[in-house]
């Protein structure tokens, strides 16, 4: 079971926070984020995809789900 | 590396480039001095053309306000952004709006002003930029701290219109210029409200710029909050692009004076020039962005923003119905004592908001 945050409803700049607190704490594997706006898409793939993530951003219904691993 | 650095960055290195540009231009055209786009003055003479203060010198009903929101709901809709939102503490938002207002003018404009004033020569924007930064500071440390106004929910399509149908209103009263028996719609017949480039060109260029920001979510808040919080320079080198071509156009259209004294709709009373912004980069940052970036939200369905921007246009009646804002004089009589309330309201609204509130509310039980 991969392991999941969700980000929805948060203002900037809680969701990268989030998920780059998470990020540097598991150091390696996967990350699912629910995302609900296209400012915090683009925030965290920028964040992780400098810290070496690869990033994979599937959109449904309007929400982002990134998987984010290493 | 360098080929790399740039197509990365190109589309919010453009959109500094076209701001610094535009508000240049807009100078040139007929805004104040170092003002070609300043969101917090430019509502501030909104509020005065409504007759929320009666400043005679700063009322007018600025089309760039309404091209900012505008242009964002053009780009939202576009591209599938628009998406209504309302519920995350909107209280605390208009609070804070309203005590942005309060501290961007005792310095005398909000962080793009900052920079305007910067690449027109106007050594007082140093304070203004220094408070700016240690007000975003102060922010970081409770966002650290866990510092958060709650999620927002989806809601009615309704409540993501609110915001463009008030700016389409305005528009309409720029245009028709209603007479009422009060005297509104007010405006200035001299002073920086009376300077204005013309109504069209400032809505296209402002249109273009709320298309490009909502884009490129540009923002002069997070652009510094980013480069200390996640060590990420990508908003930030949109600032530096806006400040060098807001530079260079003024180089070349001789706006460029540089000096402290006697510098346009400014003041030389640095502490206040750098406590003024320490409240507002606080406030700003504690609500998520700038006040520009409020307006981009406001344009994409974001109620909260609009509930900041609200904010801010009530504080700017209270800013100059109550004498806090400065004049070229310096502050008003109540501007620094202003300033300290509101920095003491802003530490509890972000001490209560946060791990550090919480903590001390569970050792009290």
């Amino acid at each position: 079971m991969n392991q999941r945050v969700d980000v929805r409803g948060l203002s900037c700049p809680l969701p990268v926070v989030a998920v780059r607190n998470k990020l540097l704490e598991i150091k390696k594997g996967i990350l699912e984020v629910l995302i609900d706006t296209g400012t915090s898409k683009d925030n965290i793939t920028r964040m992780a995809t400098n810290a070496d993530w690869k990033v994979v951003v599937r959109e449904e219904d309007g929400e982002y789900l990134l998987t984010i691993s290493k | 590396m360098l080929k790399e650095f740039f197509s990365f960055r190109k589309n919010i290195i453009f959109t500094g480039i076209f701001i610094g540009v535009s508000a240049a231009f807009l100078q040139k055209l007929g805004n104040p001095a170092n003002m070609g786009v300043c969101v917090a003055c430019m509502l501030r003479d909104i509020a005065g053309a409504l007759g929320l203060h009666r400043a005679e010198a700063v009322q007018y009903i600025r089309p760039e306000i309404i091209g900012f929101v505008l242009g964002s709901l053009i780009a939202a809709l576009m591209f599938k952004e628009f998406k209504p939102r309302a519920g995350s503490a909107p209280l605390i938002r208009f609070v804070l709006g309203f005590l942005a207002m309060v501290g961007a003018l005792v310095f005398l404009g909000c962080p793009w002003r900052t920079l305007l004033r910067l690449a027109g020569g106007d050594g007082n924007a140093l304070f203004g930029l220094a408070g700016l930064v240690v007000g975003i500071w102060i922010g970081i440390f409770f966002i650290k701290a866990g510092y958060n106004l709650g999620r927002n929910q989806k809601t009615y399509p309704i409540v993501g219109w609110i915001m463009p149908v008030i700016m389409a209103g305005l528009f309409l009263l720029l245009i028709f210029r209603p007479q009422l028996p009060s005297g509104a719609i007010f405006f200035s017949s001299e002073g920086p409200g009376s300077q204005h480039a013309p109504i069209f060109i400032a809505l296209i260029i402002a249109l273009a710029i709320g298309f490009f920001a909502q884009r490129t979510r540009f923002c002069t808040v997070a652009a510094v909050r980013d480069v200390i919080l996640i060590k990420d320079t990508y908003l930030f080198t949109g600032v530096v692009s806006l400040l060098l071509a807001a530079l260079i156009s003024n180089l070349i259209l001789e706006q460029f004076h540089p000096g402290f004294q006697g510098q346009p709709i400014a003041h030389t009373k640095q502490l206040w020039n750098f406590g003024g912004m320490v409240l507002a980069g606080l406030a700003f940052t504690l609500a998520g962005g700038c006040p520009g970036r409020q307006l981009f939200l406001s344009g994409e369905g974001d109620a909260d923003a609009a509930v900041f921007v609200l904010g801010m246009i009530a504080g700017a009646g209270f800013a100059h119905n109550f004498d806090t804002a400065s004049s070229p004089q310096g502050p008003g009589l109540w501007g620094p004592a202003s300033v300290i309330i509101g920095l003491i309201i802003c530490f509890i609204i972000a001490f209560s908001m946060s791990d550090l509130g919480k903590k001390m509310v569970e050792a009290k039980r």
